[in-house]
């Protein structure tokens, strides 16, 4: 077991504890700048996939995980994110401007719905999302002279300072150093004030707001960031798919979203990322086991999504911590090993939730 | 520490706070009928009652979760009747709830910095980026909630996850995150529901100490006639949402519109 001891307050905002967190960081880091030169491109392609999905997984984590708004409507801010990148690059924009663009745009968008939807919660906010990512999905098919409706739109390719970004390695590098910036907000976020202010209103509105947090400023605000991630992951997904087609962007895409959160582990960053992971492999996963699965099984329509439901409901019934919370215990079990007890490893049933008032 | 949070507001008019004619209707209701007192620095003021006389609901309308119907709250000279709620901790009232309202997913230490909310000054971008300036800002917010944890003995506890925590230290925790907002009036709900018999009496002396070594000003609303014997300076007793009797501790408790809200009583005809 490791004792931290702890000499400065420094020590509690610095972004690492100790020497082994930055030594493994560093070295993961290392081995994603390297994996483009060693593993094939299929395998560059997925993971590239999954940096986008985890940066979406990011930005929805925050709404959330943190700040305990649901969303729904994730893949409208994604499909907008996509669109308004491809738009402005058709018209001949730099990629290095239209990415911000797109991820402010976004952002604003997330403001604009986040705004009126302020005084719903749980379900109520569910559904107003649900509603909005339907008809935004709307818009993109009807709006054909900007999005070229069902006939898709062949999105440009992207240069930066005059290098082509192409190909599955070229995605993957962008999407690596756009998460990277992601987590690094989000990081930060946390450890002042407005993360702070943001797990006060997941917790408790009323005392929240008798601490003078400004409640419908900080909701707008999370729902802008979570939203303007999402719009940079969306504005990397276009030249993920390369073409853009309405249907994309559903409402099972935002389902997606919604199981990297809870798959991954709710307030936990790290979560997103095991989450994002677990929501694009599976589906390999399915494509590799397809044929061996008796009685067909394999080649049932719909085996897909029903499996994300599954594994949602059983992540939320048996380990409601999620994928981060299995990480935390193997975590503790190996720094404990000698010395490990069954009860450390059970979960605890708090008793405040009872007798709250809401 | 004390100095900071000695400045509590000597009004020109000589009152901290002052309620003038204040009512509030649901419905049918009336939960608190013209209601008028004032409270001076320094001082603590009691609220009594039997239950549902209305004594939550005039901390309601202080914080400002409830707009009254008719009169007037002012505050340092100010009047906050109208007062968006989140601006009420900036102007140093902070509160304590009757069923514990901590961030029980957070830590104590995160629980108390939210306290120090309204005392961040850094924008948003630079707290995003975490500049020096926000780091700066988060020393200075730490140094402050050491400040109360040693006043408040809640070393011990610091990284504990608020779930985890025995009811009595929540309380304790609770008082302590509203200390963090460095208020000059603070609100006690209810400050010994749930707590036994020594737990109470620590909670008394809690409440002189901040009194004393903190100058802050306090209005608390309880049950526990010992304690608010023990601590309070006046005491209101309110039934009904009207005034019954107002003074020091002792004349209040035996004023016989008092006994008779308690006990019940004969109307005298």
């Amino acid at each position: 077991m490791r004792y931290l001891f702890r000499t400065d307050y420094r020590q509690d905002i610095a972004l690492s504890n100790h020497r082994g967190d930055q030594f493994w960081y560093s070295l993961l880091l290392l081995i994603m700048l390297v994996i483009p030169f060693v593993l094939g491109e299929f395998y560059i392609g997925e993971l590239g996939g999954v940096f986008i999905f985890a940066i979406a997984g990011v930005g929805l984590m925050l709404l959330i995980g943190f700040t305990g708004l649901i969303s729904l409507g994730h893949a409208a801010f994604l499909g907008i994110g996509a669109y308004v990148n491809s738009v402005l690059l058709a018209h001949g924009v730099p990629f290095l401007i239209t990415l911000p663009v797109a991820g402010l745009f976004t952002a604003l968008c997330g403001a604009a719905i986040g705004r009126p939807t302020l005084r719903m919660s749980g379900l109520y906010l569910a559904i107003a999302t649900l509603a909005f990512g339907s008809i935004v999905g709307t818009v993109f098919q009807k709006w054909t002279s900007v999005t070229g409706g069902f006939d898709g739109f062949p999105v440009p390719t992207p240069y930066i300072f005059g290098i082509p970004v192409e190909g599955a390695t070229g995605i993957y590098y962008v999407s690596l150093a756009v998460l990277i910036f992601v987590l690094w907000i989000s990081v930060n976020l946390l450890r002042t004030p407005l993360g702070r202010a943001m797990v006060a209103i997941r917790d408790s509105e009323v005392s929240a707001q008798s601490m003078g947090i400004h409640l419908a400023w900080y909701k707008t605000l999370a729902f802008a960031i979570s939203a303007g991630m999402t719009g940079l992951a969306g504005a990397l997904f276009a030249h993920y798919v390369r073409f853009l087609a309405p249907d994309a962007f559903d409402v099972l895409l935002s389902i997606q979203f919604v199981t990297i959160v809870f798959v991954g582990g709710l307030g936990s960053i790290r979560g997103a990322i095991f989450g994002a992971l677990f929501v694009r492999l599976l589906p390999q996963a399915i494509a590799i086991m397809r044929d061996s699965l008796p009685f067909g099984i394999g080649r049932m329509p719909g085996l897909e999504p029903s499996l994300f439901g599954l594994v949602l409901v059983l992540v939320i019934l048996f380990q409601p911590d999620g994928i981060d919370g299995l990480w935390l215990k193997m975590k503790r079990w190996f720094q404990s090993f000698p010395l490990k007890r069954r009860t450390g490893f059970r979960r605890q049933r708090a008793y405040t939730k009872s007798e709250r008032i809401r | 520490m004390s100095q900071a949070m000695n400045t509590g507001g000597e009004a020109s008019s000589g009152n901290l706070f002052q309620a003038e004619d204040i009512s509030v209707r649901f419905g049918g209701i009336r939960a608190v009928d013209s209601v008028s007192f004032d409270v001076q620095p320094g001082e603590v003021f009691s609220i009594i009652g039997p239950n549902g006389a209305g004594k939550t609901t005039i901390f309601n309308l202080i914080s400002r979760i409830y707009n009254s119907t008719s009169g007037r709250l002012m505050f340092g000279g100010r009047d906050i009747t109208r007062i968006a709620p989140h601006r009420i901790a900036g102007l140093g009232i902070a509160r304590t709830f009757q069923n514990i309202e901590l961030f029980a997913n957070a830590t104590l230490l995160q629980n108390l910095l939210i306290g120090r909310h309204c005392h961040s000054r850094v924008g948003i971008l630079s707290q995003m980026a975490f500049l020096p300036s926000s780091r700066r800002e988060e020393l200075h917010h730490r140094e402050k909630v050491e400040d109360v944890i040693a006043f408040l003995d809640l070393q011990r506890y610091r990284d504990t996850l608020i779930a985890n925590l025995p009811y009595g230290v929540r309380k304790v925790v609770e008082l302590g995150r509203a200390l963090c907002t460095e208020p000059k009036l603070l609100l006690l709900d209810e400050p010994s529901s749930g707590l036994n018999v020594e737990e109470t009496e620590g909670m008394g002396f809690w409440i002189e100490d901040i009194k004393k070594d903190l100058g802050i000003t306090v209005i608390m609303v309880e049950h526990d006639m010992a304690l608010v014997s023990q601590v309070s300076d006046r005491v209101m007793a309110l039934n009904y949402g009207k005034v019954l009797a107002m003074g020091a501790p002792k004349e209040v408790q035996t004023h016989p519109e008092v006994v008779r809200a308690y006990i019940g009583g004969e109307d005298e005809e």
